[in-house]
């Protein structure tokens, strides 16, 4: 045993072809680099090895090299990675790997880009609410109401889930008025804390953070290294009680006679599937309720905003003649990014496939 | 010279260096006391070493057990450092640590939770009761982004009151401060640079408090991140602060040495207490040929027999891979050096082959999960590779205990975290160190509040000084000649990891030495690639000469203390001395060079000697001491009979 392991570790690594975007904000390109790549290497590790060889000025950002500070994000092969753990197991033998940075975010230099956007959203979200008549030490609450909370506090700030969010990737336009997902956990979690005294959490991600350009294509949740369920645990649960406010029969109905300047959010839907939706019986609904047999569901799709509908679900576009993806913007043959609507759905959608709350709509 | 003219300047009364733990308690006290505040940091904000504490941070909150108090704490501490403690930070230390965790809830922190609502706590080696705060094994992440978010609350307090976030506490996320600046023996301000654009940025401040964590990456194996390069340890000495205890690393024996992957990342002791066994490159268990005598009696002398005490304790003695830390590295390390190591300088850690795939699953589930994930190593397949991994530096700036003014000639200084030195003797008690940055942090942050109040004239910056500062930065860039600072990292990772490591000899630290000095030479002509923008490079450059200076540190230091006692162990006088119990070695910059004193230990005061049993504190004091001890306790029980 000894001496098998003894030969993995002696064994003078092979030399393996790297792509990686060199440049800065005035541009760049991709440069290729053969590197020595040893068996049980990742991706990290073979940027040191070129930062030490034939790169020593190549920028990147790292820390722990273990997964838990979030700051080695970068694009390997297009998909967004944390690169120390991302295994050189997991390509091919004689695969490139290709590594460009965030494409969310402006490039500083080579794989580091200007995450600030970042730290301004958190700055705008509002602090934690401590309870005014709790003196330290006095805190009490019970695990399984922490537990909903601490989910979201296993947050890196990888910032994965910003990068992918399409509302913003290659969407400047929507950063001012759009927190991203990991604002909207955030947000959730003090919503969720067992103590927080600040009782508009959902409203204030409504109104102020952005949470209506979310259409729940959970492609936050897929990159999220720590697996933090961001869009089922996080944004639905604070959408569905914006709109169980929003919706109180009175108050919506309110809303419907006194905004009268404003397209009520039933006219999106009715003119496609109104009539079967009326009838009221469960059976003969034919919402965009995407199966689900959740009554409460059913009901609010009949509204027109159903957060358990399936949306078309995200689909990897094209693969090349070696069976990968041609994912950065480099190689791909479109002008921007896969939609993550799936590059096969045609625009414009169907209207009742739409989850739209429009940002506004919560500001009178 | 026009350089300096178009330098970004800043005005702070309170410049905190480092946003760790213990960087930002002590700005966010700053900012209480009133005072404007910056915080610098190498990297982006939240990232910095602390995020990766796993274990939990220990206070005497007594949820689990309610005998748990202070004095118990204290006295736990005291034996973790074998005494060398500065008793007086670990009483402050054992006192206001439930204080500092308790708030911490009130800034949003989520611990785990006992059955009753309070916040749960978990054993820890060396803790008498269960004392570890802890949010499963992230307790670092909960601890940094809970005083992140409080920074942030303060910031919004301040837009609304003076409609800037930035008014009166401003974080400066990936600068580095490489020169701090004096106005004859007070502190005036600090400069650095910034790494995005490499334009260099001055803060004139008249108090600073470093909090820049440890040392680790001197070492070729080790737990610590790239920004671990003595930066504060340097900065401090430059300025004409004092260093102690210099010579007290913690050195973990089993971390994973290969694959790269993982390389640093650390293997819990668990493996071995489930049956774990280390085994060289010839396949040999070789624990059975280093039992020290006096453990003789306690450990198996064959296979047969340590195997069969898993099953049967009572009737078997123990094996040798369970013999205490230092022992087991010390074998490691005897093995390596004698040739019978891995290739990658380590030995086989074997489990794979003693229990069966499930129950390896079972009972060491993150173990697995993560060298799975991380390195695709499967240790119910294969064996690990292990040796011994650089974690934690006890030795820092000398420190007033109640303060963190640094010693020395200097005013408006202040320290706090691993930085500063003291408070865990010669070695720390895990989950220590997180409550430590929280304590001290506050008090920093606090005595520098006050110390910039109580000026009445602010110190100024002197134009030849940063000029220098400039002309320094930018040497490296400007040379071709020199060496890659890759290399030269490499180099000095090489005469520390295998001359100043874990176990030393007096030989080897007179070589290092001599290494050390042909070192110095080769960094002093070192010459990065690129310009100025985010160039690794270049910093590694700038940072080198730190690394060097607080290696020397550690190695003259080492050669210095003939004894072995927690985190410094010398295999040339193997026991602990109590006449080296009463010495602090004391290291200053004269001139470039470094100088060692010794200096005595402050006295412990008599209510907290008084905590400890007789015999034990005959295993640290000397017979006078102990003398001293005794008409201690027979005036006390005379006064008590006379009331
Ligand atoms: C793997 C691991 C596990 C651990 N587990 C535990 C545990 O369970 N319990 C426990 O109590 N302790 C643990 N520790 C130890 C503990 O995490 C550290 O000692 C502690 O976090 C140090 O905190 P700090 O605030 O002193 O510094 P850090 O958190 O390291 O922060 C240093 C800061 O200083 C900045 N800085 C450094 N140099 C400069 C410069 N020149 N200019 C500007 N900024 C600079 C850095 O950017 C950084 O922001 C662990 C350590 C490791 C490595
Ligand atoms: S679900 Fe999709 S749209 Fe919503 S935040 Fe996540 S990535 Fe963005
Ligand atoms: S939520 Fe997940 S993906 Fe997003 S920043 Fe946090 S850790 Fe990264
Ligand atoms: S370096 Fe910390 S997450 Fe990758």
């Amino acid at each position: 045993m000894a001496e098998q392991k003894s030969t993995g570790a002696g064994k003078s690594g092979t030399k393996r072809q790297f792509r990686i975007w060199r440049g800065d904000e005035s541009g760049g390109d991709l440069q290729d680099y053969m590197v020595e790549v040893n068996e049980g290497e990742v991706v990290l590790d073979v940027i040191h090895r070129l930062q030490a060889t034939d790169a020593p000025d190549l920028a990147c950002r790292w820390n722990c090299k273990a997964g838990k500070c979030g700051s080695c994000s970068m694009e390997i092969n297009g998909k967004p990675r944390l690169s120390c753990m991302t295994r050189m197991s997991t390509f091919e033998p004689d695969e490139t790997v290709t590594v460009t940075p965030l494409r969310t975010f402006p490039v500083i230099r080579d794989l580091v880009t200007d995450v600030s956007f970042n730290y301004e959203k958190a700055r705008e979200t509002p602090a934690f609410a401590p309870p005014a008549d709790l003196a330290p030490g006095d805190y009490r609450m019970q695990q399984v109401d922490v537990e909903r909370s601490q989910e979201f506090r296993k947050c890196i700030e990888c910032f994965l889930c910003q990068n992918v969010c399409h509302v913003i990737r290659d969407h400047e336009e929507n950063k001012p008025a759009f927190s991203g997902p990991r604002f909207f956990i955030r947000a959730a979690e003090l919503d969720m804390h067992p103590l927080d005294e600040k009782s508009d959490r959902k409203e204030y991600a409504q109104r102020e953070q952005g949470l209506g350009y979310c259409n729940i294509t959970k492609c936050c949740t897929e990159v999220c290294p720590e697996h933090i369920k961001i869009t089922d645990n996080g944004i639905i649960p604070m959408k569905e009680r914006v709109v169980d406010r929003r919706y109180d029969p009175l108050v919506w109905l309110g809303s419907k006679i006194f905004r009268r300047g404003e397209t009520p959010q039933t006219s999106v839907t009715t003119p496609r599937s109104g009539s079967a939706a009326h009838s009221g019986s469960p059976a003969g609904v034919h919402s965009h309720a995407g199966g689900s047999h959740d009554p409460r569901a059913e009901a609010q799709a009949q509204r027109g905003v159903n957060w358990h509908r399936e949306v078309p679900k995200p689909t990897a576009p094209a693969v090349d003649d070696r069976g990968k993806l041609p994912l950065t913007e480099l190689t791909f043959d479109r002008a921007a990014a896969p939609s993550p609507f799936g590059d096969d759905v045609t625009f414009p959608l169907p209207p009742e496939h739409l989850n739209f709350a429009h940002p506004e709509q919560d500001k009178h | 010279m026009t350089t300096t003219t178009r330098i970004e300047r800043h005005h702070y009364d309170v410049v905190v260096i480092g946003a760790g733990g213990a960087g930002l308690r002590a700005a966010i006290e700053a900012r209480l006391a009133g005072k404007k505040t910056a915080i610098i940091s190498k990297s982006l904000f939240g990232k910095a070493h602390t995020v990766m504490a796993e274990g939990g941070a220990a206070a005497a909150m007594g949820n689990v057990n309610s005998r748990d108090n202070w004095q118990v704490h204290f006295r736990d501490t005291m034996r973790g450092g074998k005494f060398l403690n500065n008793f007086r930070m670990a009483e402050l230390h054992a006192k206001e640590s439930p204080q500092r965790i308790w708030e911490l809830e009130t800034y949003g922190a989520l611990f785990d939770r006992t059955k009753d609502g309070k916040i749960s706590q978990r054993n820890f080696g060396g803790h008498e009761y269960p004392r570890l705060a802890h949010v499963g094994d992230r307790t670092g992440l909960e601890l940094i982004r809970t005083l992140q978010q409080k920074i942030v609350s303060l910031q919004q307090e301040d837009k609304r009151e003076h409609g800037s976030y930035d008014a009166r506490i401003r974080v400066f996320a990936e600068t580095t401060i490489t020169e701090l600046l004096l106005d004859g023996d007070r502190v005036a301000g600090a400069f650095g640079y910034y790494r995005e654009s490499g334009e260099f940025v001055l803060f004139e401040a008249p108090a600073v408090v470093l909090a820049t964590g440890g040392v680790g990456r001197s070492y070729k194996v080790t737990s610590n991140s790239w920004e671990y390069t003595g930066d504060g340890h340097a900065l401090a000495l430059r300025a004409g602060a004092t260093l102690i205890n210099m010579e007290f690393l913690q050195f973990h024996p089993t971390g994973m040495v290969w694959p790269p992957s993982v390389k640093g990342i650390l293997v819990t002791e668990s493996v071995r207490g489930d049956g774990g066994v280390l085994k060289n490159s010839d396949g040999k268990r070789f624990m059975f040929d280093y039992v020290p005598d006096v453990f003789r009696k306690q450990y198996a002398e064959t296979e047969e027999e340590a195997d069969r005490w898993y099953t049967d304790p009572d009737n078997n003695r123990r094996p040798p891979e369970l013999l205490p830390r230092d022992e087991v590295a010390r074998a490691i390390n005897s093995e390596v050096k004698a040739g019978r190591g891995t290739p990658a300088g380590g030995v086989f850690l074997d489990i794979a082959s003693r229990l069966p795939a499930e129950e390896i699953r079972r009972r060491l589930p993150s173990m697995y999960h993560q060298f799975k994930e991380l390195a695709d190593v499967d240790i119910t397949k294969e064996p690990m590779e292990v040796g011994p991994t650089c974690h934690y530096v006890m030795g820092g700036v000398e420190v007033d205990p109640d303060s963190g003014a640094a010693f020395g000639h200097v005013r408006g200084l202040f320290a706090a975290g691993e930085v500063s030195g003291g408070m865990h003797g010669s070695n720390r008690l895990g989950g220590n160190s997180l409550s430590d940055l929280l304590v001290f942090g506050k008090r920093a942050g606090g005595h520098a509040a006050s110390y910039a109040d109580g000026l009445t004239a602010r110190p100024k910056v002197s134009v030849g000084a940063v000029e220098a500062a400039v002309e320094t930065a930018l040497a490296p860039l400007q040379r071709d000649t020199g060496e890659s600072p890759y290399t030269l990292q490499q180099d000095l990772q090489a005469v520390m990891g295998d001359l100043v490591g874990i176990i030393r000899r007096e030989g080897e630290l007179v070589d290092a030495l001599g290494k050390l000095a042909e070192l110095r030479e080769r960094v002093a002509k070192v010459s990065a690639s690129g310009g100025r923008r985010y160039n690794p490079g270049w910093h590694l450059a700038l940072d080198l000469r730190n690394m060097l200076l607080v290696s020397e540190c550690t190695a003259k230091a080492a050669l210095e203390r003939r004894e072995s006692r927690g985190g410094h162990t010398r295999e040339d006088f193997p026991a602990m001395d109590p006449s080296w119990r009463r010495v602090n070695l004391v290291c200053s910059l004269d001139g470039d060079t470094v100088r060692l004193e010794r200096k005595p230990l402050p006295k412990i005061r008599a209510e907290l000697i008084r905590l400890f049993d007789r015999a034990e504190l005959a295993k640290y004091l000397t017979d006078e001491e102990l003398a001293e001890f005794d008409a201690l306790v027979t005036d006390a029980e005379a006064e008590e009979a006379s009331k």
